[in-house]
């Protein structure tokens, strides 16, 4: 089965609404730029149906190289996390695995 | 942020195309992303990130009421991991402060 790109989301936009190649993509871009933009920003991106984009802030821990077991700090960060929707994790829900 | 203040700034961002017509966009985009994804195909956002489904085994559980066993089948669950480029800009901006952010 194929990949879902940015490419195949303009060409739907393209079909199904009829915005022209140069908006559709725009409209695509846009789209991820904002919400990108928003979470850089420290700021949560609730698409409700979907589900929603969270940040959480990690504190330093003890890390390994799993190569040579030497001991190294993994730094504090920030991470995005998913967490779906009702509406998208009850789909998924009905989905049986491959070949079904 | 909320799906509509997300329109909203869209909207705002340019010219061409009606409230209307990103908001329909909006919800084509999303909808096309929640197939994706309830089929088992794997969806990628290149700097963004990418969503694929995690299977979750079979387990016992108990209801924790009765305290009673029961039998949880295996289950798929939707997953994102951040890309590349999102995962490096949000982390920088935990040592770099909150300040608003160029778009791009």
């Amino acid at each position: 089965m194929g990949t879902l790109t940015k490419a195949k989301m303009v060409e739907r936009l393209f079909e199904h609404l009829g915005l022209n190649k140069r908006e559709a993509k725009e409209v695509v871009d846009t789209f991820f730029g904002e919400m990108s933009a928003c979470l850089v920003a420290n700021e949560q991106v609730k698409l409700s149906g979907f589900g929603n984009f969270d940040l959480r802030d990690k504190r330093q821990r003890p890390g390994r190289n799993p190569k040579t077991g030497e001991e190294i700090p993994i730094t504090a960060r920030r991470v995005v996390t998913f967490r779906a929707g009702q509406k998208l994790r009850a789909r998924v829900e009905m989905y049986a695995g491959p070949g079904s | 942020m909320t799906k509509s203040e997300l329109i909203e700034r869209m909207v705002s961002l340019q010219t061409q195309l009606s409230a209307k017509d990103v908001e329909l966009a909006v919800k084509t985009m999303l909808d096309q992303m929640t197939d994706a994804v309830a089929t088992g195909e794997r969806t990628e956002i290149r700097g963004f990130g990418s969503f694929s489904l995690h299977y979750r085994a079979p387990r016992i559980g108990r209801n924790p009421k009765t305290g009673e066993k029961v039998n949880l089948p295996g289950k798929f669950v939707p997953h994102f991991k951040p890309g590349k480029d999102l995962r490096n800009r949000v982390n920088l901006s935990l040592t770099q402060g909150n300040k608003p952010l160029s778009r791009f």
